[in-house]
């Protein structure tokens, strides 16, 4: 289960670095949720993995580490919220810089950051 | 009274809280009556509690007496409280200094600005590395949303970068976290430190990547070097009393960094002893270096003050990388300096850049200023100060840090660090002096409103009086930084915290 477990985090990371090295910000974005993600399962991995175990302390069975819950449930929390924000953002960004590169220079010939659709073009129809 | 270490926290959340109310939407007076007294009541309660702390030692505060490691401590020591004061100063003089109208550029400035040192204050107050990390996520979201505040092509680009990057960096936070947890089996400081010195031997090369990993998160938040170039244009795209406020932001990594590697990995952690020490002295160093390049090219005042504050990062970190009792009271001090009056140096760019008409805050040659005595004055003292001249704070700071260089044998490594940067800060700051106020053409534009407002006055005085204060009070705050010092060495110890009635 270990090994499963810990090829899951590792194939998710390196899809979110693969993203994130990516120029534009909807990809990025992407990148940011999966990476949440793997974080998420790594940091419940904390606690040891056990199976059959009771979620919380009981009378002299195993049971699981209930902090790591704890944890992960904070995280889930706040890198939803985060997400939320930077996607906002990235839409501010598209309207006020006309394009969806982090560097708010678009490239030429660049399909995904498509200029055509641009904010005034939008504006007129 | 028990709850005192809570209420630097709970203050300015009641206040951000009210302030959101639809009923203050159109009442701007009273959102800034509100935020000046929840301010006030903020700084009377840090005061206090530095009071206390160093009256009668750390003050501990289990939420929900929640026996620690198992709840959650706060932990107000004497350096937290100074580092509480501070904030509270700080804020004082950017919220009058922004009462003047900045804060009318966009909705919600005074309760984002409220939540942002709810913070701020926690991440001071806090014992558990989570609770940090939940403290450093209400800042930064709060941070985010003041960034852009105003709005502009310019804000909405640097906000990107500045998100998207500590978005990242607070997942390699929670990696830090999740190792460290399954290494210690413990979030809280105080238990940490004193479980670091007998971990089993194959547990360590974990704990050493857990360590230095928050070494990098915390690096980020500092911006040390590699992780550095959010901080010039993020400072610089900002309007003028949010670019102050966070000039205490970078204070928060290296704040971060003294609780968890000098005070956890100190001189007792066995093995894991100074972890990390190794890699800052070189990044330290280097980003002394490119901070001071950086004050040499810069083309506008808010460039160069943005700049400044990466040097200043540079040498509280090399105080980092000394690591013992005086070298980290010699860091205490200078942060003050520092904090207030590069905070002191942004909001004087925002006068001169109003009074400049078109050229702004940029050294071209321009009308001259409409208030010149008074402006200068304060760029004199301000300046002075920053560049390490007598009779001002700065040179205190400084020979404090240089003392504590000699004392530990770390002369070649820390002196030309420290007095090359204020050679390079004195030739920019009296380039940029001379431009300002010398160079000038025409005649000042004829425009009364575009006279500083008293509020901005006095908020940037409050901030700029820090220079001469801290010098005349130097005696009793060096011995208070020596003081957190040795509390911040020393540590507390678990057991002899009792909670609540029991």
């Amino acid at each position: 289960m270990e090994l499963i477990y810990a090829i899951a985090v590792g194939v998710m990371v390196t899809c979110s670095v693969f993203l994130l090295l990516r120029g534009h910000t909807f990809t990025i974005v992407l990148g940011l949720t999966l990476l949440s993600y793997a974080v998420n399962l790594f940091l419940f991995a904390s606690g040891g993995l056990r199976l059959n175990s009771a979620a919380i302390l009981n009378d002299g069975g195993t049971y699981a580490d209930p902090l790591p819950q704890a944890l992960v449930l904070t995280a889930i929390v706040i890198g939803f919220a985060m997400t939320a924000f930077a996607l906002i953002l990235a839409i501010r960004a598209r309207a006020d810089l006309g394009n969806d590169q982090v560097d708010g220079k678009a490239i030429p010939g660049d399909v995904l950051g498509d200029k055509t659709v641009s904010a005034d073009k939008r504006a007129n129809s | 009274m028990m709850h005192l270490p809570i209420l630097p926290i709970l203050l300015p959340f009641i206040g951000a809280v009210v302030l959101m109310f639809p009923f203050f939407n159109e009442r701007t007076v009273a959102q800034r009556q509100i935020a000046l007294i929840t301010l006030l009541l903020t700084l009377v309660a840090s005061g206090w509690l530095l009071h206390d702390s160093l009256l009668f030692g750390p003050l501990p505060y289990a939420l929900g007496d929640w026996r620690p490691p198992f709840g959650i401590l706060l932990l107000a020591d004497p350096l937290a409280a100074m580092m509480l004061v501070l904030t509270s100063v700080l804020a004082l003089g950017v919220s009058l200094y922004a009462a003047a109208g900045d804060d009318q550029a966009g909705r919600f400035f005074h309760p984002l600005f409220l939540f942002q040192l709810l913070g701020i204050n926690g991440a001071f107050l806090t014992a558990d590395v989570f609770n940090l990390f939940v403290f450093f996520e209400i800042l930064l979201i709060a941070s985010y949303s003041l960034l852009i505040h105003g709005g502009g092509r310019q804000r909405t680009q640097a906000a990107l970068h500045y998100v998207l990057y500590n978005l990242i960096g607070s997942a390699f936070f929670l990696i830090a976290l999740a190792i460290l947890y399954r290494v210690f089996g413990t979030l809280n400081l105080p238990d940490m430190a004193a479980k670091v010195g007998s971990l089993p031997t194959d547990i360590l090369p974990l704990a050493r990547a857990g360590g230095l990993l928050l070494l990098v998160v915390f690096g980020i938040k500092a911006a040390l070097l590699p992780m550095h170039f959010w901080l010039p244009n993020t400072y610089a795209a900002t309007s003028v009393p949010v670019a102050a406020l966070f000039a205490i932001m970078t204070k928060v990594g290296v704040y971060s960094m003294w609780r968890f590697h000098t005070a956890v990995f100190g001189d007792d952690a066995g093995e894991l002893s100074l972890l990390g020490m190794n890699w800052l002295w070189p990044m330290a160093i280097l980003t002394v270096v490119v901070g001071s390049v950086g004050i040499l090219a810069s083309k506008s005042l808010r460039w160069l003050a943005a700049n400044l504050i990466a040097v200043s990062v540079g040498t509280l970190l090399l105080t980092v990388a000394m690591s013992d009792v005086k070298s980290t009271a010699a860091g205490i001090y200078y942060t003050l300096h520092s904090t207030l009056l590069s905070a002191a140096l942004f909001l004087l760019a925002g006068l001169i850049q109003t009074q400049r008409g078109q050229a702004g805050d940029r050294f071209v040659r321009a009308r001259p200023i409409l208030q010149p005595r008074l402006l200068g004055i304060l760029f004199a003292v301000i300046a002075m100060a920053l560049v390490g001249l007598p009779p001002f704070s700065g040179f205190v700071g400084k020979v404090f840090i240089m003392q504590a260089a000699a004392e530990n044998g770390y002369i070649w490594r820390v002196w030309p660090a420290i007095l090359i940067s204020g050679l390079v800060t004195l030739i920019a700051l009296s380039r940029a002096g001379t431009t300002l106020f010398w160079r000038t053409q025409g005649l000042p534009s004829e425009n009364d409103n575009k006279v500083a407002h008293p509020s901005q006055i006095v908020g940037i005085s409050i901030l700029a009086l820090s220079a001469p204060l801290l010098v005349v009070f130097a005696g009793p705050l060096t011995e208070w930084s020596m003081l957190a010092s040795e509390w911040l060495h020393q540590g507390v110890q678990l057991r002899d915290i009792s909670v609540g009635n029991k």
